[in-house]
């Protein structure tokens, strides 16, 4: 069980209210593509990733940032059970999807870049700091159930 | 390649926000500080903004020598392999430290483009400086 103090809960919790799911989702996931195009390997059916701006404006891309951060919600809704949460779809990503848990590492401190970008004010030493847990925890979840 | 017309360096360089770097890397990194047994660790202590400004500076130096990046940072090369010795890993909590300061600082303008190019240019300065560890 990960021990979450009171400010840690607020800076996460008062943040995530103002994050667009899918503005933010497909950003991040844009981001992953672009920065570390070997990401990409991952995404073949997706169509045209030949470019930034190719990868931006993929609808696909977006969808499925949409839907990863939309399940991050998950994490900040349950901060007491993050491990439980995750089980299911840490048995997926490693028996069906064969995603190395370092992609989860890559995509946390990504998102954490797209917020400091839309929420500059909020996002001070403090407030980063509680935001790098909650990656951590989340991408450690994902891969609890590798074997 | 990192093309240069991303790196409209400037004010950002002299930022107050830049030089409260290691204070954000330290607060969000806690294992950091243990290079730091001599500082004042209190937030936004003189030594903290002395040293961020050290460090800011010689980022500058080096976006200024993209080229060149071996000979620019071969001293700081020199103190990190010999004297701090620094483990590697700490260059990549830094450099995330400092992306999410640009983030906070640009905003918008820091597109996806820009984004990538710091990546790597982090990443090849991060390189340098472990280059003769061993």
């Amino acid at each position: 069980m990960v021990n979450w103090t009171p400010d840690e809960k607020h800076y996460i919790t008062s943040l995530w209210a103002k994050v667009n799911v899918e503005e933010c989702g497909g950003e991040a996931l844009a981001r992953l593509l672009i920065v570390y195009p070997w990401t990409q390997r991952f995404f073949s059916a997706f169509g045209n990733l030949s470019s930034p701006t190719a990868i931006m404006g993929n609808p696909k891309v977006r969808a499925h940032g949409k839907k990863v951060l939309t399940s991050f919600g998950d994490a900040v809704k349950n901060l007491d059970n993050i491990k439980a949460t995750y089980a299911k779809l840490s048995e997926l990503h490693c028996n069906k999807l064969h995603v190395d848990p370092e992609n989860f590492r890559l995509l946390g401190d990504i998102l954490l870049i797209v917020l400091a970008t839309r929420f500059a004010k909020e996002f001070t030493p403090a407030c980063q700091a509680a935001w790098q847990k909650l990656a951590s925890v989340v991408a450690h979840a994902l891969a609890h159930q590798y074997h | 390649i990192l093309s240069p017309h991303c790196f409209q360096g400037g004010g950002l360089w002299d930022s107050l926000s830049l030089t409260s770097l290691p204070g954000r890397m330290f607060c969000v990194y806690p294992s950091t500080k243990t290079y730091f047994p001599h500082f004042d660790l209190h937030h936004d202590s003189e030594q903290i903004r002395h040293h961020g400004k050290k460090v800011v500076g010689a980022l500058g130096d080096a976006v200024r020598h993209l080229d060149n990046l071996s000979a620019t940072l071969s001293e700081l090369s020199n103190l990190h392999a010999y004297n701090l010795r620094v483990d590697p890993v700490n260059f990549k909590l830094l450099s995330h430290c400092f992306q999410v300061v640009l983030g906070v600082h640009l905003g918008r303008e820091y597109t996806p483009q820009v984004h990538v190019a710091y990546d790597k240019f982090l990443a090849a300065v991060s390189a340098v400086l472990a280059e003769k560890y061993r």
